[in-house]
């Protein structure tokens, strides 16, 4: 309960500096408005009013957005293609199933990395290389390829997911399972173990802190590809899809509901993770 | 003391060199060893660090290979004696899996080596009762002492029954009372289980205390420049620390390491 009074006051500060800011960049429409219409432009708080209650703003108020994300998640049947949370389940499977993808790539390829000599040299520069590429580049190439071999709708996204997610999953099992000091390993030694042993019984275990830390950065990635992978499709369905028509007719509302429905989606999905992490961890005797 | 109708070497060294290649050139860690040990001998290594004791002691557990020189275990080479699996190691820290129970622990050589569940667990029992840890075994390593911990590490080494016991400075990071009576276990263990122990050390009333055979050595590079076949009788309480003999041998060990150390420091 220590912790409400300081996220409260830091919370309360960015609404403060929203509102202040959506004043700041508003305010132009409401003089433009006005000039047009040839009469005084509202001043003191009927212009403030003004700049938060537009249907177009340039910064939508919190409340708006807040109205927004309300509204169409759950003023609206989940089958309509108004309603956020049909959006957002199009993203979320995507996301999953990328994500899956993603971790099993990631963990097949720090084994092979960990044991095979050739794949130690040479995956790791193509893999950090596939990183440096932009994903928006790519991915209308993924859509298309993908595409003209039969593939659409849920796998191209997926694919896209997974291309983003492998990466941080890669990157922390080669670390984990090389996390056993030099005294695990000769101690494995004298017991005349074999790889497999090895890595059953002292690589994977040990490997498990490090093997979550990537997965909540691999869920954060996989959603990131998901949206970025309901672009190019020409806004059929997904929250890439609401940002994309809300950019298309200028509903900053919607874009800023959407948005802060991935954030919120990405903040649940990696708080499981978390949950799931703590109760492994436990069951293994490596919490306290 | 020694009795040469029924003592067989069990570790033979002749002419043992071992030189590290290392950034800065070679190192010598060990030139020119001579060593037997018998069956049933429990020998100590003392040293300043750099004397090359723990390379002797993984080169005896193949962990490092030697560069010259013959060396066998049970009239082995090391490499087959491990493969046999003829000895257990304890390292200077436990390394207990975090994740395993204590008795989890002393399963994982025997789960490696495959023995049946309920040979497992009858060994388990047996090793924890022999270190006197009987009754820990649900707990996890955090929930123990250091010296549990070391404890426990010992009983992971002896639960496979390997004839050869190989530790590392294994009471190096413990306080002078756990050490005092973790020496004196030690001592019970190896009157009741006759195991062949090699222990290295670098304090000498442990070496003192524990061994039937004192190997002292110097560094750069790494020899061996005194054996001490110990007169002490098997059976030694603590305060046999206070005997005239004990000091004796401890003024020899002091003598052998001064004079090994020369002009170098």
């Amino acid at each position: 309960m220590r912790h409400v009074l300081p996220v409260l006051t830091v919370l309360i500060a960015i609404i403060a500096l929203w509102y202040g800011a959506a004043v700041g960049l508003n305010r132009a429409w409401v003089y433009d408005q006005a000039s047009r219409a040839g009469v005084e432009p509202a001043s003191g708080l009927a212009l403030v009013a003004e700049t938060w209650n537009q249907e177009r703003p340039v910064l939508p108020a919190p409340h708006q957005v807040a109205g927004e994300l309300v509204k169409t998640t759950f003023g609206m049947a989940p089958t309509s293609k108004r309603s956020l949370v049909y959006h957002g389940w199009v993203t979320l499977s995507a996301t999953l199933l990328g994500f899956v993808m993603g971790t099993v790539l990631g963990i097949l390829l720090a084994v092979g990395i960990l044991h095979n000599r050739a794949m130690d040299m040479s995956v790791m520069p193509w893999a950090i290389a596939s990183q440096t590429i932009p994903i928006l580049a790519i991915a209308p190439m993924i859509i298309v390829v993908l595409n003209s071999v039969g593939l659409q709708g849920l796998v191209p996204k997926a694919i896209i997911s997974a291309y983003l997610s492998f990466f941080p999953v890669v990157v922390g099992m080669v670390k984990g399972l090389r996390s056993p000091d030099q005294m695990q390993l000769d101690l494995l030694k004298t017991y005349n173990a074999s790889a497999g042993a090895a890595f059953w019984k002292l690589r994977l275990p040990a490997s498990m802190p490090y093997l979550f830390t990537s997965l909540k950065v691999g869920m954060a990635a996989s959603l990131v590809g998901a949206i970025v992978g309901e672009l190019p499709t020409g806004a059929v369905a997904g929250l890439g899809a609401r940002l994309l028509s809300g950019s298309y007719y200028g509903q900053t509302v919607q874009i800023w509901a959407a948005l802060f429905a991935a954030a919120i989606v990405a903040a649940g999905m990696v708080m499981l993770i978390g949950l799931m992490e703590r109760r492994t961890l436990r069951k293994m005797g490596m919490a306290r | 003391m020694k009795d040469t109708a029924t003592s067989a070497p069990v570790i033979e060294a002749k002419n043992l060199n071992l030189v590290f290649e290392t950034g800065d050139g070679p190192v010598q860690a060990l030139k020119d060893v001579n060593l037997t040990i018998n069956r049933g001998d429990f020998v100590s290594f003392i040293g300043p660090s750099g004397c090359g004791k723990t390379t002797f002691l993984r080169a005896i557990a193949a962990l490092e290979t030697p560069t010259g020189g013959t060396l066998t275990v049970n009239g082995m080479t090391p490499d087959q004696a491990r493969q046999a699996r003829a000895y257990g190691y304890v390292f200077q820290a436990a390394g207990l899996y975090p994740w395993r129970t204590i008795a989890g622990n002393i399963k994982l050589p025997l789960e490696i080596m495959g023995f049946s569940k309920a040979e497992q667990d009858e060994r388990v029992n047996r090793v924890l009762e022999l270190v006197e840890l009987a009754g820990f075994g649900k707990k996890f390593p955090w929930q123990l002492s250091g010296g549990m911990q070391q404890r426990a590490s010992i009983a992971r080494a002896l639960a496979f029954d390997a004839d050869i016991l190989l530790m590392d400075e294994p009471f190096g990071a413990l306080d002078e009372i756990v050490r005092d009576r973790l020496n004196e276990e030690v001592l019970k263990l190896w009157a009741r289980t006759g195991k062949t122990i090699g222990f290295v050390t670098h304090s000498i009333p442990e070496a003192v205390y524990l061994s039937t055979k004192i190997v002292v050595m110097s560094p750069r590079p790494g020899r061996i420049t005194d054996v001490i076949d110990s007169p002490l009788p098997k059976e030694r309480p603590l305060d046999i620390r206070d005997s005239r003999a004990f000091i004796e041998i401890a003024h020899r060990v002091r003598e052998g390491l001064r004079a090994g150390h020369g002009d170098h420091e």
